[in-house]
């Protein structure tokens, strides 16, 4: 039942704020989504006591005759997936508290119904609803960054919609082409174990074609190099808080979805284009950091450094290993926190000088220290410095890749250096040295913006040091997965 | 049966309606009877009993009571829609008797067991809509379109009629399914000129459904006609169109499905790639939704052509039907009422989520219907195709289907693009009638709620 609450309680909340106005919808949503991370938290708690609890668990039919039901439950990895998403929105809510947004109501309402869709896309146990929250979860984004984006919004989103519709329904077919084949007393199924079972009882060719139609949604989605046009124009457009959903969380529903939706069903398939795959995520990381490390905007920047930092979790996941899955887990988790603070720092610059561009700013912690800090450690978060909370992943993710190629592993290790790179020469430009502009000031932040970048930066530092907690709950999914790999 | 029987009769008192002077209580009455019908209608579904009728001409069988069922329940929300078409005009009777005869012949197209009523089907539903077409007398384009129409579609009704002539002429027989035991009995020396008989018949019903390449029609005669009439064309016309498609093909000819599947599977794939391509670069918003019309019957189509005679796909063509006819409506109910001032183009849609928030609403629901995003029902339209084609030899077009549905957003979402983002100079609301209102808000909900709850409509026929 608490899993059903989950979804149900943001769907019901976003409703609720279309129809209140002013910044009692802005209020009215934080507590809101408080409340769901409060939700969250008890179904970790009740986790950590049973993983099988049956309040982590629901079942309904919903269409009888197409053996579709309204199947969702919890284990570890969709508890780690849900932990990120409602503790990220309300911070993402929070984080929009100094910026004022026309319409509030609308706002905010569709920031809960897109939480809604996420925590479903992470739960779903039935093929069909899996794919109906992944494409309801693009309806709110879409109308986010359509209507409250940045210039050239109608173009740049138009593009962002049709690219991720076209794979979608690129892993539709893929998807009834497996609950085509699955048999259960003579009844079809969308149930997930059932589509494992009707996945591999395919010949090699059939499972490779399956593995296209389903890969190319989510190296869309994630963007994996050569699909990744969209995103660095989706993102510097998008509003602020559209671009730390984009990137914070729905970014992950693509490497989720690898993890529990295309790694066991096509064992074969990935046996054969796997390494594809791999070389395609490396290559983008390659591309990706270099393409940053000469980019003058800093939104732009934190945009290619996701998708270097997409492609390495990406490759982890499809070396099909247990550290190169447990690190991309990990690495999932920290780079939602991580670039959803970077996204907040690009935000606040902005605010408070009118530019992005690292030419123009210089010399802002001899104004600002506290920032400079703030600033600092999640930068360091990002490039994965020992006792942050990148590091772990990306050494896990590093010796997964490794244990499947030497070659891969030391081509992907290149994001460490260049991340490096590209991220503190931007820390450079904007923080350290004199002036550039005399017209740039920059004042002391505003106390929600302080509490926000506070609580990225305690949770960058204290995961850093103390993972275990999540980096068990992760082993042990990460165990789950590995039987079903078998 | 009672249906068609009640409807005829509303049409013939229409006519007298002039001459007893009771104009003003026609339009009530005309609802009346509607609703009258779709309660009988029901009624035949519940008891559940195929009677024939007329010597085996007609026979409403579940198929038929299903069709029958979206057909009225179309026609009443589209009377409701168009009451001040009917006021504007003075001849107002005619009207009222031309769009019910049209009715009348379209719920004969869903329920023949014979050739010749299906060919009286057809130019019954089609001769009234030729005249309505030109209803516009003083427009040009209203003139064109209905001098296109009459053309193309007599033109259609030749090959039909030669069709049917072949066949009798080969197996000796009018009706269904004698023809159907004939073929099968002498499977192996059926004379020529029969298969050609059956592709004329092909070439006749794709004319009908406005399949491409036979679809040249269809864009100048929407755009020409009435608003409301094209709303007529693409939702009652269309429907039954396809269940006339779907009797006679997965009924009449199952037994010689290799003959006219290849020749199907062209069509479909040439409408798909058409009518998509083309949708994208126009900017009037009725030529929009006609190519767009053009490409859901390539879907449509794409059910026969699987020809799986199993529930499955017939649940799948009659989900298909509705929900394509409720977002059509909605659509059409909304165009008509934002394309008054005589814009017709995209643009016309320009910030009319300032102007008129809820409706902008309603028509992106529509859209995004039509473009078949969840959860509204289109989405679940297209998934039944989808699971239809899946297991058939035809898995090419699926994957032509899905890329011309990425093109196809794209036209439907410049509407909503228009509506959103793009700036209106004149910021006066539009103010629409409450009566459509009502059709819209009602039309709108029903799609979302078909598609939260597919079942209602998927299951009508048990596995």
């Amino acid at each position: 039942m608490l899993a059903a609450l989950l979804i149900l309680f943001p769907l019901l909340a976003g409703l609720l704020v279309f129809f209140v106005k002013g910044n009692t919808a802005r209020n009215l949503a934080l507590g809101f989504s408080i409340i769901e991370f409060g939700l969250a938290l008890g179904a970790f708690c009740l986790f950590k006591q049973d993983p099988n609890a049956c309040m982590l668990s629901f079942d309904h039919v919903w269409v009888k005759s197409l053996g579709i039901h309204f199947s969702v439950g919890i284990d570890g990895m969709s508890l780690l997936m849900i932990l990120l998403t409602t503790f990220l929105v309300p911070l993402i809510i929070l984080s929009s508290f100094t910026s004022d947004h026309s319409k509030p109501n609308n706002f905010y309402g569709l920031i809960l119904l897109m939480q809604m869709a996420l925590v479903g896309v992470f739960m779903a146990n039935d093929g069909f609803l899996f794919y109906v929250f992944w494409e309801l979860a693009l309806i709110p984004i879409y109308f986010i960054c359509l209507l409250w984006g940045g210039e050239d919004r109608g173009r740049i989103t138009f593009k962002f919609f049709v690219y991720t519709l076209f794979g979608s329904l690129f892993m539709l077919v893929g998807l009834i082409y497996l609950y085509n084949h699955t048999n259960v007393d003579g009844l079809k199924s969308w149930a997930v174990q059932d589509l494992y079972t009707a996945g591999r009882s395919l010949a090699e060719n059939q499972q490779c074609a399956v593995f296209w139609m389903i890969f190319i949604a989510f190296a869309i989605k994630m963007p994996i190099f050569p699909l990744h046009t969209w995103q660095p124009d989706t993102y510097v457009t998008a509003p602020t808080q559209g671009t730390m959903l984009l990137s914070g969380i729905m970014l992950k529903m693509g490497t989720f979805g690898v993890i529990k939706w295309l790694l066991p069903v096509v064992p074969l398939g990935l046996e054969k284009w796997g390494g594809t795959a791999i070389a395609l995520s490396v290559t983008g990381i390659v591309y990706a950091s270099i393409i940053a490390i000469s980019q003058k905007d800093f939104k732009r920047l934190i945009a290619y450094s996701s998708i270097a930092h997409v492609g390495l979790i990406s490759a982890g996941i499809l070396s099909a290993n247990q550290q190169g899955i447990q690190g991309a887990i990990m690495q999932m988790l920290a780079h939602g926190v991580n670039v959803v603070g970077l996204f907040f720092i690009a935000d606040i610059l902005f605010r408070h000088t009118g530019t992005r561009e690292m030419d123009k700013l210089g010399g802002i912690r001899g104004m600002n220290g506290n920032f400079a800090i703030l600033f600092l450690i999640i930068l360091l978060g990002s490039v994965a410095l020992p006792l942050t909370n990148g590091f772990v992943g990306e050494f896990l993710l590093i010796n997964g890749v490794y244990q499947f190629s030497a070659t891969m592993a030391a081509l992907a290790g290149l994001t460490v250096i260049l991340g490096a790179v590209y991220m503190l020469r931007a820390y450079q430009k904007i923080m350290l040295g004199d002036r550039n502009d005399s017209n740039v000031a920059f004042g002391p932040l505003a106390t929600t913006d302080k509490v926000v970048l506070s609580i990225i930066c305690v949770v960058v530092v204290a995961f850093g040091v103390y993972p275990k907690p999540l980096n068990d709950i992760a082993e042990e999914a990460v165990k789950t997965i590995m039987l079903n790999l078998k | 049966m009672k249906g068609l029987l009640i409807i005829s009769g509303l049409g013939i008192l229409a006519m007298l309606a002039e001459i007893f002077k009771f104009k003003k209580l026609l339009f009530p009455m005309v609802l009346l009877g509607i609703v009258a019908a779709y309660a009988f209608n029901f009624m035949e579904w519940k008891t559940g009993m195929s009677i024939p009728y007329f010597d085996n001409m007609i026979g409403f069988d579940k198929l038929a009571i299903a069709f029958s069922g979206i057909i009225i329940a179309t026609a009443f929300f589209w009377f409701i829609l168009a009451n001040d078409y009917f006021e504007e005009e003075t001849n107002l009777v005619d009207h009222f008797a031309l769009v019910l005869f049209a009715l009348v012949g379209a719920l004969m197209l869903t329920s023949f067991k014979n050739m010749t009523t299906l060919f009286l089907g057809v130019e019954i539903m089609s001769i009234p809509l030729y005249v309505l077409a030109a209803s516009k007398k003083k427009d040009i384009k209203s003139n064109e379109a209905g001098f296109k129409y009459l053309i193309m579609g007599s033109f259609a009704s030749g090959f039909l009629l030669f069709g049917i002539a072949l066949i009798y002429g080969a197996t000796g027989s009018f009706d269904l399914m004698q023809i159907r035991s004939f073929i099968s009995e002498h499977a192996a020396d059926m004379p020529l000129f029969f298969y050609v008989g059956v592709v004329f018949m092909l070439i006749a019903m794709c004319f009908k459904v406005s399949a491409a390449p036979f679809h040249f029609w269809a864009p100048d005669v929407y755009q020409g006609s009435p608003t409301l009439i094209t709303a007529l064309m693409s939702t009652v016309v269309k429907t039954a169109a396809f269940a006339a498609f779907m009797r006679l093909f997965m009924v009449g000819f199952a037994e010689i499905s290799s003959v006219w599947t290849g020749i199907l599977a062209g069509v479909v794939a040439l409408s798909l790639i058409i009518a998509n391509f083309s949708a994208a670069m126009q900017n009037n918003v009725k030529r929009i939704l006609a190519y767009s019309s053009i490409s859901h019957a390539a879907f449509m189509l794409m059910v026969i052509l699987a020809n799986v005679r199993s529930n499955l796909s017939v649940n799948a063509l009659i989900y298909y039907s509705l929900a394509y006819s409720l977002g059509s409506i909605a659509a059409f109910g909304i165009v008509y009422n934002v394309t008054r001032k005589g814009n017709e183009n995209v643009d016309a849609f320009n910030g009319l989520s300032k102007r008129n928030p809820s409706l902008a609403l309603c028509m992106a629901v529509a859209m995004l219907s039509l473009a078949g995003i969840p959860i509204t029902s289109g989405f679940f339209a297209k998934y039944f195709v989808f699971t239809a084609m899946i297991g058939t030899q035809y898995k090419w077009l699926l994957i032509i289907a899905v890329l011309t549905s990425a093109v196809g957003v794209y036209y439907y979402l410049r509407v909503v693009i228009a509506m959103y983002f793009k700036k209106q100079d004149t910021h006066e609301p539009i103010t629409i009638e409450r009566s459509n209102i009502i059709v819209i808000v009602l039309t709108t909900a029903a799609t979302i709620a078909i598609g939260i709850v597919p079942g209602i409509v998927a299951e009508m026929f048990e596995f």
